[in-house]
């Protein structure tokens, strides 16, 4: 099996990197270029780009930042945020990009995910889902926009729908954990894995380097995201890197 | 001294990632789909995505199958990534058998969807794969063996000689070829553009050689 990766997620409004709490509370951080190569000099295998805003206002703003961070950064680079139609990923994809994370307009159009895959390979799909936990405290509920619109829809079911469709991989972010350091939503990320075959990246709420251990031991999850915990220099890619070998985790050696 | 890389442009559509990489590393670039600019190249990069057969059709049409053999008669090197790797083979059994380049004797086939152990696995193989070595070649000068590249694909060359085959990794139990060589002729499974600083030397190499 391929190594297990560890991604760097940058969420981007307007040209600015920033994070929220909870996926909201933005604060800006800075030039998510400079972030992005000093993340690939630290030995991250993946870059992941979202533009926070772009269901707002209809498009992905990230072209530029990405046609920017391929010229010196050269590892795999994912985008997502606002990408309606099989253009937009085309437009993102030639800016130097590898894959492309749907969300909203999955939901709104599912058949998004089938034309994606059939233009540009499975591979090339990542259903990205926003994750809250259900009042009840049992099962969880799809929401798009930075965890501010409810679908009605269940995770585990769309999911399943999504990977059917045609998904290459799945992003999950659980909306409760995001930026609170808490640790990933392990009971969730599970589920997920046990249900589908396609690789599984772990978003929200890494605080220690524990968390990442936990959920790559406790779950198949293919992939830790990390965003605060790296943009605020609480620790290194090499630490977390080294801290997962020594749970066991097969991760690349940069 | 620059070197000079022609990338042949028969179609394939992004190519950003690969020229954006030689150049980052000091490299002057020239996309054509000149035969004339493809035959007298000093360097001659062959990229590509999607399939074997769409591939050796674009390059038909585009009567640059005799240029890029005319090119390898003359010794210069030739670089493959990916599907450009494949094309260097004999023929691929990738839906039906379709002829290749012919540049290295061998066969393309699909990476095993069923491990050693019988389960399956996931088809294509995408990922940070650790790398084998198995000969030496001015194109590894300075790499470790067990070095991890990215890899997206569903099939893969099998050379008939062995000795042509000078990298794997390991998809399950299964041996992939990682990069195939005869001579002035190399490619890569892998992305060397994509797999980070070690896959630069790669690149690095192959500006040299």
């Amino acid at each position: 099996m391929p190594n297990t990766r560890l991604v760097a997620r940058l969420d981007v409004k307007g040209q600015n990197l920033i994070k929220g709490v909870h996926l909201e509370g933005l604060r800006v951080i800075g030039d998510p270029n400079i972030y992005a190569r000093r993340y690939y000099d630290m030995g991250i295998d993946e870059i992941l780009y979202m533009d926070i805003v772009a269901s707002l206002y209809g498009r992905n703003n990230l072209t530029d930042v990405v046609k920017r961070t391929a010229r010196n950064v050269f590892i795999p680079i994912t985008v997502g945020g606002g990408i309606r139609s099989i253009d937009d990923a085309r437009d993102i994809l030639r800016a130097g990009a590898d894959k492309v994370a749907i969300n909203t307009a999955a939901t709104k159009r599912p058949e998004l995910i089938s034309e994606l895959a059939r233009r540009f390979g499975k591979q090339c799909v990542v259903l990205s889902i926003e994750a809250k936990r259900l009042r009840s405290g049992t099962g969880w509920e799809v929401y798009t926009d930075n965890g501010r619109e409810q679908t009605g829809l269940d995770v585990l079911e769309w999911v399943q729908r999504g990977v059917d469709l045609g998904a290459g991989e799945v992003l999950v972010t659980s909306v409760d954990q995001e930026g609170t350091r808490l640790g990933f939503e392990i009971e969730l990320l599970r589920e997920i894995t046990k249900l589908v075959d396609v690789p599984v990246v772990a978003s929200g709420g890494m605080g220690t380097l524990d968390h990442a251990a936990a959920v790559l031991t406790e779950c198949r999850v293919s992939a830790v995201a990390m965003a605060d915990i790296l943009h605020y220099d609480r620790t290194t890619v090499s630490e977390v890197r080294e801290h997962v070998r020594a749970a066991g985790i097969d991760v690349r050696i940069p | 001294m620059t070197s000079n890389v022609t990338v042949a442009d028969y179609g394939v559509g992004n190519m950003f990632s690969i020229c954006g990489a030689l150049e980052y590393l000091g490299a002057s670039v020239e996309m054509t789909d000149s035969p004339d600019r493809i035959a007298s190249a000093e360097r001659l990069l062959l990229p590509g995505v999607g399939a074997f057969a769409d591939a050796m059709d674009d390059i038909c049409n585009r009567n640059l199958v005799e240029p890029i053999q005319s090119f390898v008669s003359t010794g210069r090197p030739l670089l493959g990534i990916c599907l450009g790797a494949q094309l260097l083979l004999s023929e691929s059994e990738e839906f039906g058998s379709h002829p290749g380049l012919g540049l290295i004797p061998g066969r393309v086939l699909p990476v095993p969807n069923v491990a050693l152990d019988g389960r399956p696995q996931r088809i294509p193989h995408v990922g940070w794969s650790d790398v084998r070595f198995r000969h030496p070649s001015p194109l590894l000068d300075g790499a470790t063996d067990g070095t991890a590249f990215y890899f997206v694909h569903s099939f893969h060359a099998v050379p008939s000689d062995d000795r042509c085959c000078l990298a794997v990794c390991d998809y399950g139990g299964h041996e992939v070829t990682a990069i195939v060589s005869s001579d002035n002729v190399f490619g890569c499974q892998f992305h060397p553009e994509k797999s980070g600083p070690k896959g630069l030397d790669i690149l690095r190499n192959y500006l040299i050689l």
